[in-house]
This record gives C-alpha cells, structure tokens and sequence, in this order.
C-alpha cells in the first residue's frame, strides 16, 4: 500500500471534527475533547507520513479516481511532510491554550461554540494547501483557511475587530482574485493545472508569457506572506484579534504564503529569472519591518512588525536558489513558525498578568512572575537570533549560503540581515527593559492590576502549560537541529532537483525538462528543452484540451 | 485559438468597474467592486475554455475535438461558491460596522495614528540623565553636564 493514501487523512479528520464540534455546540465540554482528540490523532499520523517518507521518498495519492493530469492529486514530499508536523504541533498547543482561556474566563468574548469548528476547518485548509498538488486545489486550499480566519479574525464582532476585519478580508479577497487569474492563465496557456504537469509544459512556453504568470503567482502569494510592499495589512490587523487567534495567524497563515512562493520558485518556475527582485524585495521586507517593530509601544504589534521583518529572511533563502539557502529558507521557517507562535502566546499571558498589553502600562513583570519573564526570555532570543538557539542556527545558515553565494547584492543582504538581527534584538530589548525589568511606578500609565491583584485566575494552568510545551519545542528545535537541518537539506536538494516529484505524480516515464543554467539567462537556457516535451505531454498544448472522458492515456 | 471578443470587452469593463470600486471608502461599494471582480474572473476562466462545443458526455462517434472542455466550467462552480460564501461575510461584516459605528466608511486604526503622531523623542531613552546616580559624584562634571544640558 502507498503511505501517501493515508495523506488524505490530514484533511478529512479535522474537517470531520469540524462537523462534529458544530453538532456537539451545546455540549462544551464534549467539543473539547473531540476536537482535541481528533487534532493529536492527525498530529501522529502526519509524524507518522514524516518518518516514512523520510526512509521511502515522496509519493503521491489520486482523488476520485482520474489519473493525475486530469485529475486532484496530493503529495507527500519532505518539505510538505516538515511543513504538516510543525504546524500540527502549534495548532494544538493553541488549541488547548484558547481552551483554558476558554475555560478560566467563561464565554465573555469568544463565543467559544463556534470557535472549536471554525478552528479546525482552518487546520484543514492549511493541511490542503501544503498537500495539494494541484494548484487550483491550493486555491481552495487557501480559500478553506481564509473564510475560517475571517471569522476567527472578528470573533466577537467588537469595534476595533470589525474595523481590522473589514481591511483583512478585502485584502485577503484581493490577493485571491490575482491568484484566480494566474490560475485561469496559466490554464488557458498550457492545458493543464496539475503542477507536476505544468513543471514540464511551462518550460516550453514562449520566456514573455512564462515571466508574467511568474510574476501574477508571486504577487498573489507576496500578499498572503505579507512580503514588504504587500505587507501593509499585517501589523493592521493581527493585533485586533484573541490572544490565541493571532498566534495561529502569525504562526501559519504567513507560512502558508511562504510554502506557496517556494513551490512556485522550485518546481514551476526554476532557474534564477526573478532572483534578483526578489532579494530586492527581501531585503525591504527585512529592514522596512524591523523599523516598523521599533516605532511600535504595544507588544503585539511589534511583535506582528517583526513576524513581517522575518519573512524576509526566508525570501531571502528562496532567492538564492541554491541548496544550501533553500535548506536554510525550509529551517528557517520551521524555526520562525514555532518561535513568533510561542512568542504571541505568551503576550496573551503577559496581557493578562499585567493587564495591558502596552509597554506604556507595564512593568515589574519579572518581578511579579518569574515564570512569565522566563516563558518570554528564552523565544524572545530565539527569535533575535542570539547563539545557542535555533534562530541562530538559521540566521547563520542563510547568511553561509549568502556569501558562497558571493553576488554583491548576496553580501548586501547579508548585511541586511545581521542589521536586522541587532534591531529584533534591540526591539526586543526594549520590551524586556520595560514590561519585565522596570518598576511598577516607573510606567507611563500604569495599570491597576500591575500591583493589588492576587495571582489567583491570572495564570492559569491550562494556559501556561502548553505555553512552556511550545517553547521547549523551539528549544528542542535547537537541540535536534542537525537531523533537523538535514532533514532541510534533503527537501531542498528533492526540491531543486524535481525529479521525484515529477515523477511520483506522473509516473517514471515522465520527461523532466532541464532547468536553465543557473547563472546564465532564462530564454537562451529554456529554447533546447522544447523538443523533449513531445514525450512527456499527455494533451495538446494549446487550445482545444483533450475532454477527460475519451482521452484516458 | 479564437476568442469570444464580446465576453473578453465584458470582462475588462467588469474589471475596470471593479477596481475603482474596491479603492472607495464605503464599504458597501467596495463589496459590490469585488462581487464584479470575482465575476471578471469567472468570464476569464470560461474564455481559457476556448470554442463553446457539445456537451462532454461520452459517445463513441464524436470526434473528441468538438466536445466542451468541462473543466472551466468545474473550476468556475467552485469559484462562484466561494465568492458567494465570502460575499455573504462581507455583508455580516458590513451590517455590523453599521449597527456599531452608524456609518458606511472604512475606520482609521487609532493606535495606528497614535503611532504616526508620536515624536521620536522618547522620554525614558533620549532624556539627559537629570542627577547624578553614581556612588562616587565627581561634582565639576555634573555641574558642567547640567550647564550643557537642555533643561
């Protein structure tokens, strides 16, 4: 049996809790262990998937029975296998934390009934999108976790969520039209929207048209990884959110975006054609946001500033297309999703404590709960890429590929990065100076909480706990970052390569088009592998597609 | 491949409608800017479909050349649901900011301007130190300290 048929499962299961977690709303305390239950069972099944496409390699399962360039394939590759775990991993840890706020605070602004469903539908639509090997199955990937998230987003529907909402999801909407008609482009251009396909037949396609579907695909995916020109709507509307919604959001919904560019840039479109503006632009997204993090006074709106500062580095990576930076970019993203998750998490204990989330309001939270200043120390130099963390490792990792690389423009992002590094660090530094290490009378504005109210119901249990698992996962991200790293390496070296891909969908016989030379140009590189894409092309290029039914290979 | 010039003319002004309704400030045009939008886009992947043929059901004596090609029409299904799900949101959406703020417009982020608004003096970092905090005052550079200072 392939192990890629139990892939499905990742979706189907909490699609299926959804269900029912909707039918079970008048029962709380029966939707919180069902959806839990159902969250792990997909958490050991996709480690499950992990392990074993580590020893068998990537493999592929059809839908519905249509073979794969017709029909819905998914694919288990070890990027997309990464990918599955680590976001399992955090969805459940916030999972149990909204659930312990749930269960400290009672229903006073999170409507908790809906929100168990609307949770794992978005779990499912982010499984979707890293599985899929169809893109306009990853459009409907995109779609399942952006409808959850906008109402994860205006939960409640206060003021201030409304108004962040309102600019989420015509954003949202915006990016999902550019990317709808990249889709029907690319279609009307080829034939086909099985990406394993469309790696061969896009290589034959005249340099021009190839560029501009190129390009529509990156802004598409750029406006959903919040990459600099495009990151506007971030820091706007994240903050507005639950504690715990905004932590999943910053956890997975950028990365998302991320895995979209990377499989657009690998296996679509390979070669170094838009390498260029994309270090450009990763470069931007870089300083623009950590400057952005330092004007900031509220601590998740720095830390949103940061979250978009840091998709840079892995744009960065991206851009290189080389296999040390792309291992880099897959670390990296791994790292960065747990980090800013844990990161987000303990900002909603720290606004509990303390009572703001200002650092106008704060103080002595050091002081006052030494537990809270640890939870926080240890993700916050993680994040700024301090040595023995994981952060560090994949700062250090991307800047070693950067200057093999040895472009000036490489050594100019090199640069960037540490600047940007030494600035998360300071931004960072300026938090802790004033909501952890100052005294309480020394706050602009303090808060009344910060001194006369007990300790009792502020931290609770059940929200610390998975709180410290997820920061002891990013520590042991570090302690396991050589398997781990390998692991990056493999996927990269899989992913430049394509040729498994390739052929776990379309079968050994598929021909894979060479890439253009590395450093020469896209046109001159693609014109000889015009020639070998008769073998590999199922149906007529242009026009008139071969109908499904009668045209079974 | 020859195209219907008529649904192409529809669908640029379709877009062009919508892309100036999406950049009002009301929000309920710009709900009506991305129905049309979402709209444009199904008449583009329907264009993608090239000539309108029989209907795809199988039967041996057609020249598989004169069928429909169906699978435009699949992903356009699914893109109309998906618009109206997201259609009907925004509707919710819009009625509430009604309810709560009794106005159509798209509302500025206070801290957003509060953010713009503050100057990049900050007390606590920039200020000069006002006294002296060492254990061991040295009092002629304290005095000179306080001669140069701002206050």
């Amino acid at each position: 049996m392939n192990i890629a048929s139990l892939a499905p499962l990742a979706v189907v299961l909490p699609i299926l809790g959804a269900a029912l977690t909707f039918a079970l709303n008048r029962n709380p305390l029966a939707q919180r262990a069902v959806s839990i239950g159902l969250l792990s069972l997909t958490l050991l099944l996709e480690c499950w998937l992990l392990a074993s496409v580590w020893t068998t390699g990537t493999a592929s399962v059809t839908l519905g029975g249509w073979q794969p360039p017709f029909g819905v394939v998914m694919v288990v590759d070890q990027f997309s296998s990464l990918m599955l775990v680590v976001s399992s991993v955090i969805s459940l840890a916030v999972l149990i934390y909204a659930t312990g706020q749930g269960m400290a605070d009672g229903d006073r602004e999170a409507p908790v009934s809906i929100f168990h469903p609307t949770y794992l539908i978005l779990v499912a639509g982010v499984s979707n999108a890293f599985l899929t090997g169809d893109l306009f199955n990853l459009y409907v990937g995109f779609e399942i976790l952006l409808t959850a998230s906008y109402v994860l987003m205006t939960l409640g529907g206060t003021g201030p969520r409304i108004r962040a909402g309102v600019t989420y999801v015509v954003v949202s909407v915006v990016s999902s039209v550019l990317f709808l008609i990249a889709i029907a482009m690319i279609y009307g251009a080829t034939g086909t929207i099985t990406m394993a396909d469309l790696a061969i037949k896009l290589a034959g396609l005249d340099p021009g048209t190839r560029n501009l579907l190129h390009v529509m695909l990156l802004v598409a995916f750029g406006i959903k990884a919040a990459v600099f020109p495009l990151s506007f709507w971030l820091p706007d509307s994240y903050p507005t959110a639950p504690a715990p919604v905004t932590a999943v959001f910053a956890g997975l919904l950028t990365k998302v975006g991320v895995y979209a560019m990377v499989r657009t840039e690998t296996l679509l479109f390979p070669g170094d054609t838009l390498n260029t503006p994309l270090m450009v632009v990763a470069l931007l997204t870089m300083l623009v946001g950590i400057l952005g993090a330092i004007a900031q006074s509220d601590i998740k709106r720095l830390l949103s500033f940061t979250l978009v500062s840091h998709i840079g580095y892995m744009v960065f990576g991206l851009a290189m297309s080389s296999v040390a930076g792309l291992a880099a970019a897959v670390f990296y993203v791994a790292h960065h999703i747990t980090v800013q998750t844990s990161l987000f998490l303990v900002t909603g204990l720290i606004e509990r404590r303390g009572g703001s989330s200002s650092m106008d309001r704060l103080g002595g939270l050091a002081k006052l709960s030494p537990l809270l200043a640890l939870l926080f120390f240890v993700p916050a130099m993680n994040l700024a890429g301090i040595p023995p963390f994981s952060g560090f490792l994949g700062k250090l990792g991307l800047l070693q590929a950067g200057i093999a690389l040895g472009t000036p423009l490489a050594i100019t992002l090199v640069v960037g990065g540490v600047v940007t590094s030494l600035l998360t660090l300071l931004a960072i530094a300026r938090v802790w100076n004033r909501a952890f290490w100052r005294k309480p009378e020394d706050a602009e504005y303090p808060a009344a909480v910060l001194k006369d109210r007990g300790a009792v119901g502020l931290l609770p249990r059940t929200m610390v706990g998975p709180t410290a698992a997820l920061v002891v996962f990013g520590v042991a991200l570090t302690v396991f970052a050589g398997p781990l790293f390998q692991l990056a390496g493999n996927s990269a070296e899989q992913m430049l390569d394509r040729t498994a891909y390739i052929h776990s969908v379309l079968g050994g016989n598929a021909k894979v088009p060479e890439i253009a030379a590395p450093q020469g140009d896209a046109p001159a590189g693609a014109a000889p592998v015009a020639p070998t894409l008769v073998q590999g092309a199922p149906t007529p290029v242009q026009g008139a597609p071969t109908p499904v039914q009668g045209g079974g290979k | 491949m020859s195209v219907n010039l008529t649904l192409l003319v529809v669908m640029g002004v379709l877009y062009a409608c919508g892309i100036y309704l999406i950049l009002e400030r009301s929000l309920t045009r710009v709900l009506l800017g991305l129905m049309l939008l979402a709209n444009a886009t199904n008449l583009l992947i329907l264009a993608t479909g090239g000539y309108a043929g029989l209907a795809p059901l199988f039967s041996k004596s057609t020249d598989p050349r004169h069928y429909n090609d169906p699978l435009p029409q699949a992903l356009i299904l699914t893109s109309i649901v998906i618009s109206f799900a997201v259609t009907a949101f925004m509707l919710g959406i819009i009625y509430r900011t009604w309810a709560l703020a009794r106005q159509d417009d798209i509302q500025d982020d206070a801290e957003d301007r509060r953010v713009a608004k503050t100057p990049s003096f900050d007390a606590e970092d920039d200020s000069v130190v006002p006294e002296e905090t060492s254990e061991f005052p040295v009092t002629a550079v304290t005095d000179a300290a306080k001669e140069g200072g701002p206050q």
